[in-house]
C-alpha cells in the first residue's frame, strides 16, 4: 500500500499529568481521534484523524487537551502553499472532488475590515440610546410609490390611509438567520433557531429540506423556501410561512446545485423532504422551470397566487459579477425582497473550488444593488437582506449603511451554537450536533440551551447597534439604510470606493 | 421536594456527571487528586445507563415510598428531615446491603472502601445544587419541584409509618 502522503493539520496534545483517563474525549469524538488502551492504562490520540472541531477540549474535565495546528510544513513557498499541496496530494490519492463546508476561508480583501464608521462630534449631537428611545424595528417587504391619504385636511386624527400596503415582514432587530435546510442540520439546531427567532421578532429560513412537523408552531417566524429541488413544498408547507423565498443560488456554491447523501434521509427527513427514505436529494443547479427573469415571474406570481397575496414573496441569489443588472430584474419580476448572498456564505457541503472561486464580496454587491435599483427609481419596490460573512454587529451596520435593509446570518448563529468553523459539515460527523442526523450527535444540542445563546447573540448585538447609531447621532436605522456618509474607506482603491459609493477617510462631507 | 429529573433526550452519554460526583465524594474534592493520588479510589454515587444513542444519568430517586428505609436493619437508612432526602448514616450502616436488594432503579452501590457500607447520592446535600446538575454540559440534569408530578406522589395512598 502507498503511504499517506497528506499532513495531519492538527496536533493533539494531551497533558499526561493533568489527564484522568476518564476517557470523556474517547466517548466524545466521532472522529475516533482518542482511544483508551486498558493495558498501559492510557488514552491515546490520533492526530491524523482530528478535525479541529476542539470539542474534545471543550469537554475534558482537566483540561488536558490541547488542540494545536500542526507546524510540520513543507518548505515555505508563497505560491505552493501547504494547503495546496494538501489538496493535490487528497485527490491524487481519491481522484475525487474534493469536498468542503461552511464558506470560502481564502484571504481575499474584507472590504467590511476596511470600511470605518462615523460619530457625532460638537456640531450635531450623539444620543444616548440607554436614555432615548432608539428604533431598531425593521419591515421587509415592497413600499408603495406615493402614500394617499384622505381627510388629513379636517384634522390629523381623521386621516385615513388610502394606500393598500403590500404584505411586510416585522423584524423587531434587522437580522434574520439565514437559510440552512434540516438535513443539513439537525432538526434540534432547526428548533433552536426556530425559538430564538420566535423569542427575538425576527425570522429563521427552512432552507429547502421542508418544514418539519414539530417546527410548524414556528410559522410565524418562519420564512419557508421554495428551491430548485421543491423538497417538502406543498400547500400547508407555503401557508405555515410568514414569507417564501425562491431560492436561486447561495453564496458559497453559486451556479451549483445541492446534494444530500442518501444514507442522511432518515425516516423524518424523508417525510418532510417528500422523497423516500435512503436516496439522495438532489436539487439541480438551475431550476429547471425558470430560464428567464419572466419565467421567475411567474414563479413569484404562482406562489403569490397560490397564498392570496397574503405573504411577501422574495428571491435569493447569490452575488455573482452581474448582480445589479439581475436584481433589477427580480425587483421587476415582483419580487417583495431580494437576498443576496455573498462569496463568504457558507454551506453544509460544496466543492471546495467553487465555494473558495466563485461569486464577489457581500459588501460590493450590496453597494451596486442598492445604487442601480436606486437609479431605476425602484429601490422602494423591494427590500434587500444581505447575507454571506456577517461577523458581528459592525458588519450589520456597515451592510445597512451601504443599502441593505436587514442581514442574514447563518455561521454567526452557527458559531453561537457551538460550532468551532472547522469546515467538516459534508461528513455528517459534527461533533456539536449542529451538521448531522446521527442520534448519538444531534442530542448533544439542547435546543433550549440553543435558543439561549442565539438570543444573547441577537440582543448583544442589537444594542451594540443601538449605540453605534447614537453615535453617529441616529435613533433609527431607518435613517442608517443607504446613508454611506457615514462610511469612509480605509486603504481602498479609487474603484473600490466608486463601486462602494463611498468616501475615503479623511474627507469631509 | 426538590429532585432531580432526567432529559434522557439531551444526555450525550459524556459521563462527566460521573466524574464530578466522584470528585464531589472524594477525600480531596479536587479532580486530579481524586483520580491519581485517592486510594481506593474514590467511588461515583451515579451510574450512567446506556444502551445504543440512548443514555442518561441515574441517582437515587429519593422516593416517597421508599423500600429501602424499611428494609434496612440498623436505622441507617434515614429520611433528611429538612429537605426530605434519603441519606445513609455510614456510622450505623453495616453494609448488609438490604437496601441494595429492594432499591428498585439499582442505584444503591457497594462501597469500595475498606469499610463495608452502602453508597449512594445524598444530593450534594450543602451545595446549591447537586454536583451532576451543575456539571452537565447539556442540561439533562434539572434540579427542580415538578408541582404535578409531587400532587400525584401526595394523592396516593399514604404510607404506614
Amino acid at each position: 500500500m502507498a503511504k499517506p502522503k497528506v499532513f495531519s493539520e492538527f496536533i493533539v496534545e494531551r497533558d499526561e499529568e493533568k489527564c484522568i483517563t476518564c476517557q470523556v474525549c474517547c466517548r466524545m469524538c466521532a472522529n475516533d481521534v482518542h482511544i483508551y488502551d486498558s493495558e498501559t492504562d492510557k488514552v491515546n490520540s490520533d492526530s491524523t484523524k482530528c478535525v479541529g472541531c476542539h470539542f474534545c477540549e471543550t469537554v475534558c474535565p482537566t483540561q488536558a487537551i490541547v488542540i494545536r495546528r500542526n507546524l510540520s510544513e513543507p518548505k515555505i513557498n508563497a505560491h505552493w502553499t501547504q494547503r495546496v499541496v494538501t489538496e493535490i496530494t487528497k485527490q491524487a490519492e481519491t481522484g475525487g472532488v474534493l469536498l468542503t463546508g461552511m464558506g470560502c476561508d481564502k484571504p481575499y480583501l474584507s472590504y467590511f475590515d476596511h470600511i470605518v464608521l462615523n460619530a457625532s462630534q460638537v456640531t450635531n449631537p450623539s444620543i444616548d440610546p440607554l436614555r432615548e428611545p432608539m428604533e431598531l424595528r425593521t419591515f421587509l417587504g415592497r413600499k408603495p410609490d406615493r402614500l394617499q391619504i384622505t381627510n388629513y385636511k379636517l384634522q390629523i386624527t381623521d386621516a385615513k390611509l388610502q394606500t393598500e400596503i403590500a404584505p411586510q415582514l416585522k423584524l423587531e432587530t434587522p437580522i434574520l438567520f439565514s437559510a440552512m435546510s434540516y438535513g443539513s442540520i439537525s432538526l434540534n439546531a432547526c428548533m433552536s433557531l426556530a425559538r430564538a427567532a420566535r423569542e427575538a421578532g425576527t425570522f429563521y429560513n427552512t432552507g429547502e429540506g421542508g418544514l418539519h412537523k414539530n417546527l410548524y408552531d414556528y410559522g410565524k417566524n418562519t420564512i419557508v423556501q421554495v428551491a430548485s429541488g421543491r423538497f417538502g413544498v406543498h400547500k400547508e408547507y407555503l401557508e405555515a410561512g410568514a414569507a417564501i423565498e425562491i431560492k436561486i443560488g447561495q453564496g458559497a456554491k453559486p451556479g451549483i446545485g445541492g446534494h444530500l447523501p442518501g444514507e442522511k434521509v432518515t425516516e423524518e427527513i424523508s417525510s418532510t423532504r417528500m422523497i423516500p427514505v435512503g436516496t439522495d436529494a438532489l436539487s439541480p443547479a438551475p431550476h429547471h422551470d425558470i430560464y428567464s427573469i419572466e419565467d421567475l415571474k411567474q414563479l413569484i406570481f404562482a406562489l403569490k397566487e397560490a397564498t392570496r397575496y397574503k405573504k411577501p414573496v422574495g428571491v435569493k441569489i447569490a452575488a455573482v459579477h452581474n448582480v445589479a443588472p439581475i436584481a433589477s430584474g427580480i425587483v421587476r419580476a415582483g419580487a417583495d425582497f431580494v437576498a443576496l448572498d455573498g462569496v463568504r456564505g457558507g454551506t453544509g457541503a460544496a466543492p471546495t473550488v467553487i465555494r473558495d472561486n466563485v461569486g464577489i464580496p457581500i459588501e460590493l454587491a450590496v453597494a451596486v444593488v442598492d445604487q442601480r435599483l436606486r437609479e431605476e427609481g425602484i429601490r422602494n419596490q423591494a427590500s434587500i437582506i444581505a447575507g454571506g460573512g456577517i461577523r458581528n454587529s459592525a458588519d450589520v451596520v456597515k451592510a445597512i449603511a451601504l443599502g441593505a435593509d436587514a442581514v442574514y446570518i447563518g455561521t454567526a448563529a452557527l458559531v453561537a451554537l457551538g460550532c468551532h468553523v472547522c469546515q467538516k459539515c459534508y461528513t455528517g460527523k459534527c461533533n456539536w450536533g449542529i451538521a448531522t442526523q446521527d442520534p448519538y450527535l444531534t442530542k448533544r444540542l439542547n435546543p433550549e440551551i440553543g435558543a439561549r445563546r442565539l438570543v444573547n447573540l441577537l440582543r448583544g448585538w442589537s444594542m451594540e447597534i443601538k449605540e453605534m447609531l447614537g453615535g453617529m447621532g441616529i435613533n433609527a436605522i431607518e435613517s442608517l439604510r443607504g446613508n454611506r456618509e457615514q462610511l469612509r474607506g480605509v486603504g481602498l482603491s479609487d474603484t473600490d470606493l466608486k463601486l462602494l459609493g463611498i468616501k475615503p477617510a479623511g474627507e469631509a462631507w | 421536594m426538590k429532585r432531580i429529573y432526567i432529559r434522557e433526550e439531551y444526555c450525550m452519554g459524556c459521563r462527566l456527571c460521573e466524574i464530578h460526583c466522584l470528585v464531589q465524594h472524594s477525600k480531596s474534592k479536587e479532580i486530579i487528586k481524586a483520580y491519581k493520588g485517592e486510594y481506593p479510589k474514590p467511588q461515583p454515587r451515579l451510574i450512567v445507563e446506556e444502551k445504543g444513542h440512548l443514555s442518561f444519568a441515574l441517582q437515587c430517586r429519593h422516593c416517597e415510598d421508599a423500600p429501602c428505609l424499611g428494609a434496612c436493619i440498623t436505622g441507617a437508612m434515614h429520611r433528611d428531615k429538612d429537605t426530605g432526602a434519603i441519606l445513609c448514616d455510614e456510622n450505623k450502616c453495616v453494609g448488609c446491603w438490604m437496601c441494595i436488594m429492594v432499591c428498585p432503579f439499582g442505584v444503591i452501590l457497594r462501597s469500595r472502601d475498606a469499610k463495608k457500607v452502602a453508597s449512594k447520592c445524598d444530593l450534594c446535600l450543602g451545595e446549591e445544587v447537586p454536583i451532576c446538575v451543575k456539571n452537565c454540559p447539556n442540561e439533562a440534569l434539572l434540579l427542580q419541584v415538578d408541582e404535578k408530578a409531587e400532587k400525584e406522589i401526595k394523592e396516593e395512598e399514604p404510607i404506614e409509618e
